[in-house]
């Protein structure tokens, strides 16, 4: 016998004297949970998302939209990169205005290539703003999910308030599953040492967002 | 679950030593007190709690009783999606699929993700006796792996271990595993963190196998869910060519709506954060971007014989956030390595004896583990009622009865070492039933009160030992209330 018919044979055979339960999926589970928490102006919930991500030592900076490639030019320089990854699908313009050298995100590039770039520029999916969290989805802005990953500085500009949720149900909702997703609260973290919070471990220990309205 | 605790103690013997390590007893009550609080303070901010909590047991409940169909489901979407699904009924049955996974790639090294999962089944273990070396990423991990040492805690493995210890263990034995640790390094966290992202990351860059577990898996999609802090799990999420996810049954989810409960309720119960800082979640393999082969293997090992119990399947309603050991009084005394499980504290004395069973010593007094104080169903995201499994444990522990061991219906015989304490309840039935008999050894009890013993004799004195024997009065209750009318009379 298999694996997957024993073990099925097993579950079969440990819920043999629960009573049936016909209940559709919709109905077993009560949804009296908010979809979000409090009540907010969309300015309110832009704020809310700026003190949550800074919260969790994001360094946050707000943009318009024709100012954005001296921002991004100037976040860079102070930074003394000397080269910055970009995905296919970032507006050039942002980077327009950079000193730092353009490298593309490329499948062929080796994990040891990456690890030799400074910074690293996307856009994003969604930003949630209770729990301060950006989220990216590999869309062509995005890019594949090594790129913000190991550089060690992240600059991820964020559409206001288009892109911007209050809450994780909301989030979610915007979501496609089908995608490959991460969601990034602050830098890298850990709670190993102590049980206390330390920035900056693996993933990028510089994290600036740029929000964009 | 397999070899690592073989021997252990029972855990009263165990924590013996623990209660009397100084440094441990600091180490736990530093670092448990510290979250307490925070994880106070992070879910007094949703309004909704209790909504969320009982939501969550409802969408684990439900998964439960239908979990053939959801894992056919989930099977399903992970295929279709790229992934290939294998089924493992125990440790043995897994580490040997993952083995030939990792040998088919020609490989000799792997990167893991923290995964409760492959520690219970052993899993480096069985790597390193096929040849293959598996390094452990999750800075905790890394701690426990270089010491080699065990975890004591479900998410902080090397809990028991102060800044000091580690820079000690990371001077000592980094070098062994590759890049040494800086000869200045101080004991600092920053710093500490410092050197663990050095020496692993020649190990994450060159690494083509990654192993992993995962807290969710969403039947409708597929998807699989990693919730992490440090980049080590995105790194051997998406930098490896081939991916092997080891996952408990009980962690399918039917939809993925329901990553909005658990989204929320994990993270602040276990780190205490609004957020955790990295959550990765991918669906197969896609095109160009992360590993080009994913294999996900299912396991059960005792998962379905816990399923078959009543009162005990609750508790694979768990999401492993752990903050149930962060408030268990015993736990802050006694430290995790004293339940002889990678499940210590609360949940893990009613977690190990069910997975394992209850014929080794040490699962036998996990049950026992424990003063019924109910912290620890209080915090529970998923209403795990602890206290009543404990109890209902201790009812298997002493009396035996039926059971099911790997799908087997089996009946278990009453524990040895019980046999004074179930010779008492038997007198103690039979008296109630014969009230003159009854009556006869009250008014003996009380007229030789004052021979009585402050501790009992024998096998007896271990209990007496932290307790006072209730003082009997000068009279049986029964026979004032006849000699006073029940107190009408109003004699004394």
């Amino acid at each position: 016998m298999s694996g997957r018919e024993r073990i099925l044979g097993r579950v079969r055979r440990a819920l043999a004297d629960v009573a049936p339960d016909d209940r559709p999926y919709g109905e077993a589970v009560p949804r009296d949970y908010l979809r979000e928490h409090g009540r907010r102006t969309v300015e309110e919930t832009v704020e809310l998302l700026a003190e949550n991500l800074a919260d969790y030592r994001a360094v946050v900076h707000r943009g318009t939209e024709d100012r954005l490639p001296a921002l991004i030019g100037r976040l860079l320089a102070e930074r003394g990169s000397r080269e910055v990854l970009v995905p296919a699908g970032l507006p050039p313009a942002w980077t327009a205005a950079a000193d730092a050298v353009r490298v593309d995100d490329r499948a062929a590039d080796t994990p040891q290539r990456l690890d030799r770039v400074d910074s690293v520029v996307t856009g994003c999916a969604v930003a949630v703003a209770e729990t301060g969290t950006i989220v990216l989805d590999g869309s062509p802005d995005q890019g594949r999910r090594r790129i913000s990953l190991v550089p060690d500085h992240h600059i991820c500009v964020v559409r206001v308030p288009d892109q911007v949720v209050s809450s994780v149900p909301q989030a979610l909702e915007r979501l496609d599953p089908g995608r490959p997703l991460t969601w990034i609260s602050g830098p890298s973290a850990t709670s190993d040492i102590e049980l206390d919070r330390v920035e900056g471990v693996h993933g990028p220990r510089t994290l600036e967002v740029i929000l964009l309205g | 679950m397999t070899g690592t605790f073989v021997g252990m103690p029972a855990f009263p013997k165990a924590a013996h030593d623990a209660v009397h390590d100084p440094t441990l007893r600091g180490n736990l009550r530093h670092a448990t007190h510290t979250i307490r609080a925070k994880r106070a303070r992070a879910v007094g901010e949703l309004s909704d709690w209790a909504a969320l909590r009982e939501a969550g047991r409802r969408i684990k409940d439900h998964t439960l009783r239908h979990l053939d169909r959801y894992l056919l489901q989930l099977e399903e979407s992970v295929t279709a999606a790229g992934g290939t699904v294998h089924w493992a009924a125990d440790a043995d049955e897994a580490n040997r699929i993952v083995a030939r996974l990792v040998r088919e790639t020609g490989e000799s090294e792997v990167v893991k993700v923290k995964s409760m999962a492959t520690q219970e089944i052993g899993l480096n273990e069985a790597l390193e006796a096929e040849g293959i070396r598996a390094y452990e990423t999750d800075l905790a991990e890394l701690i426990v792996q270089l010491g080699e040492d065990r975890p004591s805690h479900i998410l902080v493995p090397a809990i028991h271990r102060n800044r000091g210890e580690i820079r000690d263990i990371f001077r000592k034995e980094m070098g062994r595993w590759g890049r040494p640790a800086p000869d200045d390094l101080t004991d600092t966290p920053a710093e500490l963190a410092e050197a663990a992202r050095l020496h692993l990351r020649e190990k994450f860059l060159r690494a083509k196998v990654g192993i992993s577990g995962a807290n969710f898996m969403v039947a409708e999609t597929g998807t699989l869910v990693v919730v992490e802090s440090e980049g080590n799990g995105r790194m051997c999420l998406t930098l490896p060519e081939t991916l092997i996810s080891v996952v408990g049954i009980e962690k399918v989810v039917p939809a993925w709506r329901d990553l909005e409960v658990f989204l929320q309720t994990l993270p602040r119960s276990s780190t205490a954060e609004r957020m955790n800082p990295y959550t990765s979640m991918w669906t197969g393999t896609t095109d160009e971007d992360g590993p080009r082969a994913f294999h996900l293997v299912l396991l059960d090992n005792g998962r379905t014989d816990t399923l078959a119990d009543r009162v005990g399947r609750q508790a694979l309603r768990c999401i492993r956030c752990s903050a149930c050991l962060n408030v268990c009084p015993v736990y802050e005394r006694a430290g995790g390595h004293a339940y002889g499980s990678v499940y210590p504290g609360p949940i893990g004395a009613i977690l190990s004896p069910q997975l394992r069973g209850t014929a080794s010593e040490i699962d036998a007094s996990l049950p026992y583990a424990s003063s019924l104080c109910g912290a620890c169903y209080e915090v529970c995201p998923v209403a795990i009622d602890i206290p009543e499994v404990l109890v209902h444990l201790r009812e298997r522990v002493v009396e035996g009865g039926p059971a099911v061991r790997q799908g087997n219906k089996v009946v278990l015989r009453p524990a040895k070492g019980h046999a004074a304490e179930r010779a008492a309840m038997r007198a103690a039935r039979w008296a109630f039933g014969h009230p003159g008999a009854l009556r006869a050894g009250q008014r003996l009890a009380s007229r030789t009160r004052r021979l009585h013993p402050r501790t009992l004799p024998g096998p007896g004195r271990a209990w007496s030992g932290t307790r006072d024997l209730p003082a009997v009065p000068a009279e049986p209750f029964r026979d004032w209330w006849q000699r006073t009318r029940g107190g009408k009379d109003g004699a004394e």
